[in-house]
């Protein structure tokens, strides 16, 4: 209860402070918003002095800071996310649909990346020094070592240009998830084989796991009971970590794929000035952040057997 | 986890199959689909075949009847008749009444765009045809209905302050799923005027990354992809699944010149700066066309081409002996300098077309090699406006597109009659204005557009570097495209799919 109390002041703070910080970095960005804004919504060929000029008219954008920062806190406190200065539509719903597209795609690759990364790590952590750990070893350094761009522009040449295996890009169907998740869950598995390699070499080498061993525990039978359940408490902690770096290639992958994510549109909102759509969307993944970490929080907290006991 | 793995497995292989073929013409461009609203993302909806004009143009720029079947305008010049089309029909089942269309186009020209630069006083609805009264003869008029600003849609298209929330239009493709940003789904209308078209359904999809386009096209996945950068389509020639077609089409890549600026005053300056610029090299090495522009207007624009011209040429040593003939002095550090001032410039430009900030970069080289020290700013396309508003723009790389309505003179009267975001700053001249005024009103005749190609020529308040041509990639076993050179439409009521 406690930890849900302190997570719950935690976000109310984030969301102060992203509120804050994103409108006074906006504010601060050099050239005129409302020439940006009309940019945005009329493209290169039709920006001009008269349609910025109408939109700083019909957004009233020459107002003084304060009161509009005011403005944005209290309507965000009755939950009104204000409607994005390009396109017009409801911030919220505009997020939503974005931020569904998101999650699902990352939760997908979060997925791919734990069927591939922890079983290998733990296998190389089982025989450290191994044939499978060193190659382990150079293969997630390779892997990680490789920008998510590339790794995506790899994908799609190898499995949909050369093979005609899966779609290049797009959105709807089951089979555009494979390519966008697989170019994130790489990058993750990499990471994760090493965590858990690492963990669980650390618990092989303890005495109460060759104890295990001793009393006539089966490898399998030590590993199941007494491995798994210890490793997997770096492996979540640093999962709640790898939102971040799931963010960042959220932002990359989804340009490449055309995936209609809640990165791309921060990119674009912040592109073309849109201030509501850039709070609205730093605030959403703020939040992710601070909930995804409270929910780790409670699910080590039960996993790990020193503090379950 | 037998059970786990066995599924996983399946589902793998069933959705590694290849896209069925279906009867789905998937069409991808860069172009995101904000809302339905007409003045930003309309230019969606007109080239999907979705919404219409009351005017269409051919290749050519020759104005043909869209939703109007002919128009006419009164003796004075100042009242236009547009007869409407009969038994035409909105989306929602709606009759396209005259009262709709008028509503529809006061509510296009109250917003920024094109039809706001029109001297139009009024549009009434009389019995089958609209009436435009203008405050002075326009001949251009037709034209500007034909700018996808001016499409006209339903009267529940639109919601509270007349802003777009459905895009109900009367094209032969009518939506059936709308979704911003990246997509919309729609199938041909069963009661459209003209025939029908002959694919059934059509899907749009908004891809930002060239890259990703050119692979969606080869890889099959989409079968018309509109927007090819250079280098793919040089990969994409080689490719068994797709064809690339490729028009000139009016868009100029070319400098915006701050006459206003020390620097750029002298016409002879702004000649130097023009011969300085290696335009075949450029156009060969990053556009890969055949060669760079020799004046302002292409070939395929063929009432403004004018070969009498002297083509803009390379000489950068005449470019030196121009500028030491207005007393600029090679400096020690290689950049010229006059009364202490050096020659250093600043070139803005933006990243929307990949070309841009790879020209720049070669214009800084190019320039150097005269004495003129360039840096360059890749922003947001805004700062050209912007800068040009406030005079704090020195030069600025730009693509422009002399095609916004099917007639140059929209783009001539906005940019040159005296000066205009897009095109001069800093520099007037009475005669092009008065000329281009002419044009548009309709009593001149092809010597006043030779003599203001001629202007443009020897003044150059802007230097032209290379024509553009439309790239696109077309599925093998599609037939019927032609690429617009206007930039109106996809054409997709014309393809035809071959089994």
């Amino acid at each position: 209860m406690n930890t849900l109390m302190t997570r719950g002041i935690q976000a109310l703070m984030v969301a102060v402070l992203i509120g804050a910080a994103t409108f006074a970095m906006m504010r601060a960005l050099p050239g005129d918003a409302a020439y940006r804004i009309a940019a945005g919504r009329y493209g290169y060929d039709n920006v001009d002095t008269a349609a910025a000029d109408a939109v700083r008219a019909e957004l009233g954008l020459d107002g003084p800071a304060l009161p509009a920062f005011l403005n944005w806190l209290g309507d965000l406190l009755r939950l009104d996310f204000g409607h994005s200065l390009v396109s017009g539509q409801p911030v919220i719903a505009e997020i939503g649909h974005q931020l569904g597209a998101s999650l699902s795609l990352a939760a997908v690759a979060v997925l791919l990346s734990l069927i591939m990364g922890p079983p290998l790590g733990i296998l190389a952590g089982l025989r450290p020094g191994g044939m499978l750990d060193r190659v382990l070893l150079v293969v997630s350094t390779g892997l990680k070592a490789v920008p998510q761009f590339l790794m995506a522009l790899i994908l799609i040449l190898i499995l949909s240009v050369q093979l005609r295996l899966l779609p290049a890009a797009g959105y709807g169907a089951a089979r555009h998830f494979i390519l966008p998740a697989l170019a994130l869950a790489l990058g993750l598995a990499a990471v994760n084989a090493r965590i858990a390699r690492d963990a669980m070499a650390r618990i092989g080498a303890m005495p109460f796991y060759s104890f295990a061993q001793w009393k006539g525990l089966s490898p399998r039978q030590t590993l199941l009971r007494h491995g798994l359940r210890n490793v997997s408490v770096p492996l979540l902690t640093y999962l709640g970590l790898q939102f971040v770096t799931l963010v960042e290639g959220v932002v990359v992958v989804e340009a490449i794929f055309g995936w209609p994510g809640i990165g791309h549109a921060l990119v674009h909102a912040i592109f073309s000035r849109d201030v509501p759509m850039v709070q609205g969307t730093a605030l959403c993944l703020g939040l992710g952040f601070v909930l995804i970490n409270a929910v780790i929080d409670l699910v080590t907290g039960r996993i790990d057997p020193r503090r379950a006991a | 986890m037998k059970h786990t793995l066995a599924f996983l497995a399946a589902a793998l292989i069933t959705a590694a199959l290849p896209a069925m073929a279906d009867d789905t013409l998937d069409v991808v461009a860069q172009f995101e689909i904000q809302s339905p609203e007409p003045s930003t993302s309309g230019y969606i909806f007109t080239r999907m075949g979705i919404t219409e004009t009351l005017t269409n143009a051919d290749p050519q720029g020759v104005l043909t009847p869209g939703l109007a079947t002919e128009w006419a305008a009164s003796e004075d010049g100042l009242s236009w008749t547009f007869t409407l089309r009969d038994g035409v029909r909105f989306h929602d089942g709606t009759a396209m009444t005259a009262e709709a269309v008028a509503a529809a186009l006061d509510i296009a020209r109250a917003k920024p765009g094109p039809l706001a630069k029109t001297p139009i006083t009024a549009i009434e609805a009389t019995d089958g045809a609209v009436v435009v009264t203008l405050s002075e003869p326009f001949a251009a008029l037709p034209a500007y209905l034909a700018h996808f600003s001016a499409q006209i849609l339903a009267p529940d298209a639109y919601g509270a302050e007349d802003a777009g929330v459905a895009a109900i239009g009367t094209g032969p493709y009518k939506i059936t799923e709308l979704t911003p940003p990246l997509s919309l789904k729609a199938e041909a209308f069963g009661d459209y005027w003209g025939p029908a078209p002959h694919v059934p359904h059509v899907s749009y999809s908004a891809v930002s990354r060239v890259e990703t386009r050119a692979l969606m096209a080869e890889s099959g996945d989409a079968d018309f992809v509109f927007g090819l950068d250079p280098a793919s389509v040089a990969r994409l020639g080689l490719s068994d699944t797709a064809t690339v077609h490729s028009v000139a089409i009016p868009r100029v890549l070319l400098i915006k010149v701050n006459a206003g600026h020390p620097a750029l005053s002298e016409p002879e300056a702004r000649q130097a700066l023009s011969l300085a610029i290696d335009r075949d090299g450029i156009a060969k090495a990053v556009l890969r066309y055949p060669e760079g522009a020799t004046q302002l207007f292409p070939p395929s624009v063929g009432d403004w081409h004018n070969d009498s011209l002297v083509p803009l040429s390379y000489n950068p040593e005449k470019a030196k002996e121009l500028l030491l003939g207005l007393g600029w002095t090679m400096g020690r550090d290689g950049i010229l300098t006059r009364d202490g001032e050096r020659f250093a410039l600043t070139l803005t430009t933006y990243p929307d077309r990949p070309e841009l900030p790879l020209v720049a970069a070669v214009l800084e080289q190019q320039f150097r090699a005269i004495g003129v020290e360039l840096t360059i700013n890749t922003t947001n396309s805004s700062e050209i406006s912007a800068g040009h508003a406030d005079g704090s723009l020195d030069l600025g790389l730009i693509a422009r597109n002399f095609g916004l309505i099917p007639n140059p003179v929209g783009t001539i009267l906005s940019d040159y009659a005296p000066a205009g975001d897009w095109g001069a700053m800093g520099w007037q001249n009475d005669e092009i204005t008065s000329l281009a005024h002419s044009v548009a009103r309709g009593d001149a005749s092809a010597s006043e557009r030779a003599r203001i190609t001629e202007i443009l020529q020897t003044e150059l308040p802007i230097i032209p570097i290379a024509w553009y041509r439309q790239t696109l990639a077309v599925a093998k076993g599609v037939e019927g495209v032609v690429i617009d050179p206007w930039e109106r439409t996809f054409g997709l009521s014309e393809l035809k799919l071959s089994q």
